[in-house]
């Protein structure tokens, strides 16, 4: 981090809780030396504003729509130099409780401008709360899928994936549009997923609602059974072990 | 415990216009009777035969009776309890030996047995009747002085507080007299939630009451807050359990509109058809709701809550849609309390 003002984001739903803080950074202002860079409403517009400018420390309200705080703190995690995250919930017993155990910043609404003051002089010393803690924070499956590249992050919703496919090191995310390359390991995202997904091979899974049906393959592994999908050329293999899956989602 | 103790229950008549309780009336006699035939009878054939002979009797008595206690039942409630429920049994043993005396003197009807064993069956039947009466009444007491504790418990969630109070603070600054009006809201709803919710009140007070959360409400969410009242038809001065509508609507905005990043419309149709009073209370529904159990809590509560106050006579029904989530309570229109 640079000597230069803490760079700070705020990130909530709600106009007024994000007017509060706004007043509330102007007047922690004299003692600490920091910037408002932005505000954004929901995560998505958080990533605009990270993607165009550096951030020291996001103020990431909980509860909001479409993806909550915890799920998007879980997701910058992937960036190369993570900002310090201070949590703002208004009520909230079971998080609270987790992020006491985890040692994780947390101010509660409404928010003090002495505690945002001493949360903004530890985030100096930055620190990022540990993905350990974030998933077990964390409820239910995550709505997106997140890629990095070039420094920005990309999410992916998850209801948008065709297959995603095992190779070394990554993960390939197809999507009608595009691919992506993930760093998550395929058995934790089946975990997370099961429901959506299918595993047609060891190394890949493939979205159920994508499968359009099935047929004969061609070529060395004749006699196999290929997976035709929605929205993609592509064909998938279906290994021996998985045959049993083509009686079960019916074939063409 | 101790505000339990406080309200000690006063005996009091059941209410004879009542669905339910005429219901109970009904099915109590009526198992009596089948009872009866079975005593009397040999076979089970000869049970259907005495039914048929037994009902005859009862079920027009029965009948009559309970039509002169719908007409004057109101007037009886106000009596002091016993002299209330002793002319309740004269009443069953008026009707009774009337109408026996009357059907075997026109008709000439022989083996109908006599006149004082009727009057005899109608007072101990009245008699058993009123004791269960009196005894459910007991064992339903408690329960109406922690209908109130479980109103309380249905409230306002302390998101909600605390999100407010967030929202005021940063009124302060900038918008002084939005922050006043505000907290006069928050005050009103919280006199309401913390007051004594066990009497009906109208439902213009709550529909105020609604609008004032609802103020607050807009406050925080701004545009993605979308309200229409459709109250034209409402009679103001139905009574209905206090806070009967507001955990409703703050189901509906906690469920529906804040999971949404888009504006969302929440709709209350209040209205009275056929002597009963409809609040059918729309929002938008997100299939990947995360929070279902809060909802099925504060349903449980108020469903719980309406049956206490209405027995049997009122309904709460929801209806998940595609896009929608809908709930209908019907009450019945009451205008003076109980």
């Amino acid at each position: 981090m640079s000597a230069g003002a803490l760079q700070i984001l705020i990130v909530d739903d709600e106009a007024p809780a994000r007017a509060r803080l706004r007043d509330l950074l102007a007047d922690c202002a004299p003692d600490v030396l920091l910037a408002v860079v932005g505000e954004a409403a929901t995560a998505r517009d958080a990533l605009n504003v990270l993607a165009t400018t550096p951030v020291d420390v996001i103020l990431l309200d909980i509860r909001m729509p479409e993806m909550d705080g915890i799920e998007f703190a879980q997701h910058l995690q992937k960036l190369p130099q993570p900002p310090a995250i201070i949590f703002t919930t208004a009520y909230d017993a079971y998080a609270i409780r987790a992020f006491e155990v985890h040692a994780i910043d947390y101010l509660l609404k409404p928010i003090r401008s002495a505690r945002l003051k001493d949360a903004l002089t530890r985030a100096q010393s930055a620190r990022t709360p540990a993905a350990a803690a974030l998933r077990e924070l964390s409820r239910g499956a995550p709505a997106f899928l997140s890629a990095q590249e070039r420094g920005r992050i990309h999410l992916i919703p998850i209801d948008d994936v065709i297959y995603l496919k095992a190779e070394l090191k990554y993960v390939t995310v197809r999507t009608a549009e595009r691919e992506y390359l993930i760093e998550d390991a395929l058995a934790r995202l089946e975990q997370d997923h099961g429901e959506r997904f299918v595993r047609l091979h060891r190394n890949c899974l493939v979205a159920r609602s994508a499968v359009r049906g099935f047929e004969r393959g061609a070529g060395e592994g004749e006699g196999h059974w290929v997976a035709l999908l929605e929205g993609c050329d592509e064909k998938i293999a279906v290994s021996r072990r998985q045959q049993h899956i083509v009686r079960e989602l019916g074939r063409q | 415990m101790a505000s339990i103790n406080q309200n000690a229950y006063t005996s009091a008549l059941p209410d004879f216009r009542n669905l339910g309780i005429l219901l109970r009336i009904l099915l109590i006699v009526n198992i009596a009777a089948i009872a009866a035939a079975l005593l009397r009878a040999v076979t089970v054939r000869g049970m259907w035969q005495e039914l048929l002979d037994l009902s005859a009797i009862v079920q027009p008595v029965l009948i009559v009776i309970l039509l002169v206690l719908v007409a004057i039942g109101g007037i009886l409630r106000r009596l002091p309890y016993f002299l209330g429920a002793l002319i309740v049994t004269a009443i069953a043993v008026g009707v009774t030996v009337g109408l026996v005396g009357f059907v075997s003197s026109a008709y000439r009807a022989e083996g109908l047995g006599s006149l004082p064993r009727y009057g005899a069956l109608a007072a101990l039947t009245t008699a058993m009747l009123l004791a269960y009466f009196e005894l459910r009444g007991r064992a339903l007491s408690p329960a109406i002085a922690e209908a109130r504790l479980q109103a309380l418990q249905a409230r306002i969630r302390p998101h909600f507080l605390f999100n407010s109070l967030n929202a005021v603070l940063s009124l302060i600054r900038q918008d002084p007299r939005r922050a006043e009006t505000a907290l006069e809201n928050l005050a009103d709803l919280f006199r309401v939630v913390m007051g004594d919710n066990r009497e009906l009140s109208p439902i213009s007070r709550e529909v105020e009451l609604c609008q004032q959360y609802l103020d607050l409400e807009q406050l925080r969410l701004g545009d993605r807050l979308k309200v229409v009242w459709r109250i034209d038809k409402m009679p103001p001065d139905a009574l209905i359990p206090p806070l009967l509508l507001q955990p409703l609507i703050e189901n509906a905005v906690y469920h529906g509109i804040e999971p949404r990043v888009e504006a969302g419309e929440i709709s209350i149709d209040i209205y009275s058809l056929r002597n009963r009073v409809h609040a059918v209370l729309r929002n938008p529904y997100a299939r990947q709701g995360d929070h279902h159990a809060g909802n099925k809590m504060a349903l449980a509560n108020i469903r719980e809550r309406l049956q206490l106050h209405f027995d049997a006579e009122a309904t709460l029904d929801t209806r998940v849609g595609e896009e929608t989530y809908q709930v209908h309570i019907t009450i019945p229109y009451v205008k003076d309390r109980p």
